[in-house]
């Protein structure tokens, strides 16, 4: 019996308890970090939503609420449809080249049909909900105002499609969400398959 | 009064009461040349005090819960008995906490009190400030009021602006798809029970730190370098009677101006209590203009300065995040030859002002609509708050500096 010490035994021990420790730790910790991603509440609560627009007058924007979220429905002037090609310099992205539609509403209205224009209501800056600004050059927003959304929270603008003003603090143009007609009237939003509707 | 002796003595064998009440009050030497600067350490650990004791009362009556937090928050200020001033007093003491806290981290520069060794003393500090802003932003919340929602909705986005991880880490921050109940139920656990715990945790740290190292004072000097045959500081007084009475005169001070914003000005015109917060949250509408309360303003005038780059605008939000973290390394940045501002050349007293007009300006602008003529003056504003810090190792060693005296001053 000595009384050295096997140092290099003993680190090695040490090394060997802590590692084993340290992923006990981190597994033992897992369930906590994912109790805060959502429930399986919140993920259910994307149901798609049904709404009638036969009511909606030429011009007159609607808003109803999908996934917690504003969704807008703009039933579009002849003139609005008219202006939307007229400033495409003006815009950051004017052919909607960054994916935030779906395919069937990359086009220079960025909906199915060119009168309806369905959108998610949230400024692609920092989530605040732009204020509906349909004339054309008022006072505050300037003589080149087309009619569009302007974001009062940091300025963002954008035109009839939602697509975003240059220098605008906004990165992208709008979100459009999935959705399909049921019928002339009735639109869902939040789901596009091809099935039986 | 024989008994109570005994008692201390068998309290003292099993537990360190008067040694600690020795240690940290009747014997601790302070300085003798503190002046108004040097209250709001104190009176910043009495409004958390305050804080923690009307927080508490205040969850007796909320209820977190996005369907009635609203309405909970009206229940108590309407028909619990005293209610209004149990959450006036709360209110008033978040920005009455950032007041304090901004005035307590001014004099720190202006006397040089995170320079050596008090580089950890200051560290922990600026740990306090942002574990202090966290608290506030989540607490802010709580009303469910519009600005609480359309506030956390901004900041929390902030995050998911984050290249990679962005839109995943607002997920867990939110817990939803969108700012909702189950944010609001954790924003509440972090605010009452998470974020207070761990404050108080280093408040003290802050406490042992600066006992530790010693206080400084307003001639920046190191009283510990001339002591008498006791090895107690020539300069310095203990902590107790002298400071204690002396901060119970700013605790008076402080407490009228505290309680005249409660009883007469309590929403402060809007600054204090955002007018927009007295509506229920709607998340299908924004307000008309919205801005964070007084105490974030000049960080979120530094986030709208900075324009998107490169398709993002995570670039802003990075700016904001070193505007904030810059204070850290002060104690490096600074390479004067003296600490106090007393003793410094003109350089450092111009920087130091321009400072404090750029973040009171900034601070002004973030309450204001973006209009571009105030985007732009904001823009010289945040260059200006940045190069107190990027230039400071270059200004503060051409600095002309005054000889610095070697006993304490008194004026």
């Amino acid at each position: 019996m000595t009384n050295k010490v096997d140092r290099s035994k003993r680190q090695l021990l040490i090394a060997a308890t802590t590692a084993a420790g340290g992923v006990a730790a981190a597994g033992a910790g897992a369930p906590f970090v994912l109790s805060l991603m959502p429930s399986e509440r919140a993920k259910a609560a994307g149901a798609p939503v049904e709404v009638d627009i036969s009511k909606l007058e030429p011009g007159m924007m609607m808003s109803i609420e999908w996934q917690g979220k504003p969704v807008w429905i703009v039933r579009r002037t002849q003139a609005m449809i008219d202006a939307l090609p007229g400033h495409d310099e003006e815009l950051a992205d004017p052919g909607s080249s960054v994916p935030q539609q779906p395919a069937y509403a990359n086009n220079f209205h960025r909906s199915i049909k060119p009168e309806y224009f369905v959108v998610l209501g949230i400024c692609t800056h920092l989530g605040c909900s732009p204020t509906y600004r349909p004339e054309v050059a008022p006072v505050d927003l300037g003589a080149d105002w087309d009619g569009g959304w302007f974001c009062p929270c940091h300025g963002s603008r954008f035109d009839m499609a939602a697509r975003v003003y240059k220098g605008a603090p906004a990165p992208t143009n709008m979100i459009v969400p999935p959705h399909k007609y049921l019928s002339d009237g009735r639109l869902l939003i939040g789901d596009d398959s091809k099935g039986a509707a | 009064m024989k008994l109570l002796h005994k008692l201390l003595g068998w309290i003292d064998a099993r537990f360190p009461l008067t040694a600690t009440w020795k240690a940290h009050v009747s014997e601790y030497y302070a300085p003798k040349n503190f002046n108004f600067w040097y209250f709001f350490g104190s009176l910043a650990l009495l409004v958390l005090v305050i804080q923690i004791a009307s927080g508490i009362f205040l969850t007796m009556n909320y209820k977190p819960d996005a369907l009635f937090a609203f309405a909970s928050v009206e229940y108590i200020m309407r028909d619990v008995q005293w209610g209004w001033l149990l959450r006036y007093i709360h209110s008033t003491g978040a920005s009455m906490f950032f007041v304090v806290v901004y005035l307590h981290m001014f004099r720190g520069l202006m006397y040089g009190s995170f320079r050596k060794p008090r580089e950890l003393l200051w560290i922990i500090g600026m740990v306090i400030y942002l574990m202090l802003m966290a608290e506030a932003f989540m607490g802010y919340l709580l009303p469910w009021g519009q600005m609480s929602f359309w506030g956390a909705q901004v900041i929390v986005n902030l995050f998911s602006s984050v290249p990679f991880i962005g839109p995943d880490l607002a997920l867990l921050i939110r817990g939803d798809f969108v700012i909702s109940d189950v944010t609001l139920n954790r924003f509440f656990a972090l605010h009452v029970i998470a974020i207070p715990l761990v404050l108080v945790f280093i408040v003290i740290f802050h406490l042992v730190a600066l006992h530790e190292v010693g206080s400084n004072n307003p001639d920046g000097i190191e009283i510990k370098k001339h002591k008498d045959a006791d090895g107690k500081p020539l300069d310095g007084i203990p902590f107790h009677p002298y400071y204690t009475v002396k901060d119970g005169v700013g605790v008076v001070g402080f407490l009228i101006i505290f309680c005249a914003i409660i009883f007469f000005a309590p929403d402060m015109g809007g600054y204090f209590l955002e007018d927009n917060n007295f509506i229920p949250a709607n998340p299908m509408k924004t307000p008309e203009h919205i801005a964070p309360v007084w105490y974030f303003t000049p960080y979120y005038a530094i986030l709208r300065a900075v324009p998107p780059m490169f398709g993002s605008q995570f670039p802003g939000v990075v700016a904001m995040g070193v505007a904030t973290m810059a204070f850290f390394f002060l104690p490096w940045l600074d390479r004067g030859k003296v600490k106090s501002i007393r003793y410094r050349g003109p350089i450092y007293k111009i920087f130091l002002t321009l400072f404090v007009i750029s973040f009171i300006g900034l601070g002004t602008l973030g309450l204001l609509p973006a209009t571009p003529v105030y985007t732009l003056i904001a823009r010289v504003l945040a260059v200006v708050y940045f190069a107190f810090f990027l230039l400071m190792p270059w200004y503060t060693r051409i600095d002309k500096c005054k000889h610095e005296p070697d006993r304490v001053t008194s004026r």
